[in-house]
């Protein structure tokens, strides 16, 4: 069976998911998704819940067929040659625990390798770096059942590269998670994919963050269909928006400061009553204007005490391209089931 | 990296490390939880010595109070077939699991024996326990001389036995949304219907029949025949029970491959597989 080594990691076309329920119509979970993710890449999906990533990613991992379309995940077709793509692939669900509580966290460990073959001391050591890597050391020889729910997804993290796969599935890997687990989680992908450069994450999230530190390149998906594909600097790029200064000065610009500047949109200032400190938000044409706005509190003396730069976020992308947030959408009752 | 087996022996070797590992769960599990092995043991245990009491009272022939030891023992089984082996998949479905191993390169059909002979050999334990103290309590006649003769039709019973588990967890998977109820449903009418305190032909032709497609009551039928013959009153001759059980084993096995391929088939066009969205 092992052929295919070269080609995309990932391949779609036309793929169509249909849901059929009892009481209300059919439900399209995908509508004609075509995809193409490269060997080597971190790929990133973003959508709300109910916009067809749990679906696709079903489907790629076999555990779905499509209505219509192809996929080809490692050059094998996922409806006919299932049982090449298992070879190859793992998958983490956020949210799930693997394993059973009257096992240890090594034990969990030890037994999924062994559903994908691997040698017994190659496994114990996959286990051991991984239980350092995830923070799991300590807990290694607690029972499942005595995990905290946060500690438990590590373990199901954990378990997704116990086969070392050479494309990884990651559904919301940092579901649920505290901010210092999920980090520890997003620094391990970012190292994984760095340290093996033939291996490929495809990765859903809802944390516009996660996809801007992680991801190559980001497909936003809603209601089955991508929406956009790019890297996410292009994907901000793109965006009709405008570059947004922030400075704190020492004092108030006085009127007029902003005389024989071109490429000011607007300029908006607040002064602190107490301080005397002021806030200024610029928006600008370009970039380089800014140089010129320095220039000119150089000139009158009036200290920049702080500045930051508002860059357009993978958030406003999806505001823009979508129509509302993330947490503003419902899922379909398909996308539920699926 | 993935490491595709190359050859068939690669093959053998990587699902027979599933078998065992999914066996290992319940053997570490039968082990490291004692409180199941009491509530297994000490409660079938109860039962089964209220019928012995109640033959002893009624002065019925020792042999009777043998058959209530040996059906004690192996209802054993009959639980571990619905509560592990049946249900099982339900549960892990339910927990999200079944997902994970429905993605890996292994066989079905090799999880499913490894649940399979973890259950068996877990509960061997306990079916030990309850035939070696109703024995030792209550004095009943055992031939140790016949015990090779029933050893076998035993494991034969076993593997039909847990055949119609394998088959019955694709279509609990399906179609058994409320397990509990369905698991309950099964549970005491065979224990009646297979005759684990009596001999089973005391329910007519058509029950015993009927029940025999549980290869548990034949097989406890045999067994009682190979210890105590005659006096078993044994409801088909031995001579047919061995190559019914044969056939039930490769029969059940075969429609579990079948109902393993169709449940995986349907819950992959109709997504039944998993449940959450996202």
């Amino acid at each position: 069976m092992s052929a295919p080594a070269k080609g995309p990691a990932i391949e779609t076309a036309g793929l169509t998911r249909t849901f059929h329920t009892r009481r209300e119509r059919d439900v399209l979970a995908l509508r004609g998704v075509d995809l193409r993710v490269e060997r080597g890449e971190c790929f990133g999906l973003l959508g709300p819940n109910g916009a067809g990533k749990s679906t696709l990613i079903k489907i790629l991992t076999t555990l779905l067929l499509p209505t219509s379309g192809s996929a080809r995940v490692a050059g094998f077709d996922v409806a006919k040659e299932a049982l090449a793509v298992r070879h190859r692939i793992n998958l983490v669900s956020g949210g799930d625990s693997s394993g059973y509580g009257i096992l240890t966290v090594r034990e969990t460990l030890h037994l999924f390798a062994r559903f994908y073959g691997v040698p017994w001391p190659e496994a114990k050591r996959r286990a051991e770096e991984l239980m350092e890597i995830t923070g799991l050391g300590p807990k290694a020889d607690t029972r499942m059942s005595g995990l905290s729910t946060g500690m438990k997804q590590k373990v199901n993290f954990a378990r997704g590269f116990m086969s070392d796969p050479e494309i990884v599935f990651l559904d919301e890997p940092t579901l649920g998670l505290d901010v210092e687990a999920s980090r520890a989680i997003r620094s391990f992908i970012a190292r994984w994919v760095r340290e093996r450069p033939d291996r490929t994450v495809l990765l859903t999230t809802h944390y516009m963050v996660e996809a801007d530190e992680l991801c190559w390149r980001v497909a936003i998906i809603d209601h089955g269909r991508i929406l956009a594909l790019d890297t996410p600097r292009a994907l901000k790029r793109a965006l009709p928006e405008e570059t947004v200064f922030v400075l704190h000065l020492a004092a108030p610009p006085p009127a007029g400061w902003d005389a024989g500047i071109g490429g000011i949109e607007s300029a908006i200032h607040q002064t602190h009553p107490g301080t005397g400190g002021t806030e200024l938000r610029v928006t600008l044409r370009e970039d380089q204007v800014i140089g010129e706005i320095l220039g000119a509190f150089r000139q009158r003396d009036i200290e920049v005490l702080d500045l930051t730069k508002h860059e357009p976020t993978l958030e406003s992308v999806f505001v823009n391209l979508v129509g509302r947030g993330l947490d503003e959408a419902d899922a379909p009752e398909a996308e539920a089931r699926a | 990296m993935s490491r595709e087996p190359r050859t068939f022996a690669d093959v053998l070797r990587m699902n027979l490390g599933a078998v065992t590992a999914r066996a290992s769960v319940r053997m570490v599990a039968a082990f490291r939880e004692r409180s199941w092995l009491f509530g297994e043991t000490v409660f079938p245990f109860l039962s089964m010595s209220t019928f012995v009491l109640v033959y002893r009272g009624l002065h019925a022939p020792p042999a009777f109070e043998a058959f209530a030891v040996l059906g004690g023992a192996m209802i054993a089984y009959w639980n571990n077939v619905l509560w592990s082996m049946a249900s099982q998949f339900f549960w892990e479905k339910e927990q999200g699991q079944l997902q994970l191993y429905l993605i890996t390169p292994v066989s079905r059909m090799s999880i499913l024996l490894g649940m399979a002979l973890g259950g068996m050999l877990a509960t061997t334990t306990r079916a030990i326990v309850i035939l070696a103290a109703g024995l030792w309590i209550f004095h009943v006649p055992f031939p140790l001389e016949r015990v090779p003769a029933a050893l076998g039709l035993f494991v034969l019973t076993l593997g039909a036995l847990y055949g119609l588990g394998m088959i019955l967890s694709s279509v609990f998977l399906l179609w058994g949304r409320e397990a509990w109820n369905t698991v309950t449903l099964f549970q005491e009418p065979v224990y009646l219907a297979s005759g684990f305190y009596f001999p089973v032909r005391a329910l007519g032709t058509f029950v015993a029949s009927a029940a025999g497609l549980i290869p548990i009551t034949l097989g406890l039928d045999g067994i009682r025949q190979i210890f105590y013959g005659e006096a078993a009153r044994g409801f088909l001759p031995l001579a047919w029970i061995v190559p019914i059980q044969a056939v039930l084993l490769v029969l059940y096995l075969f429609l579990a491959h079948r109902a393993l391929l169709t449940m995986e088939n349907l819950g992959k066009r109709e997504g039944r597989l998993t449940i959450r969205g996202g």
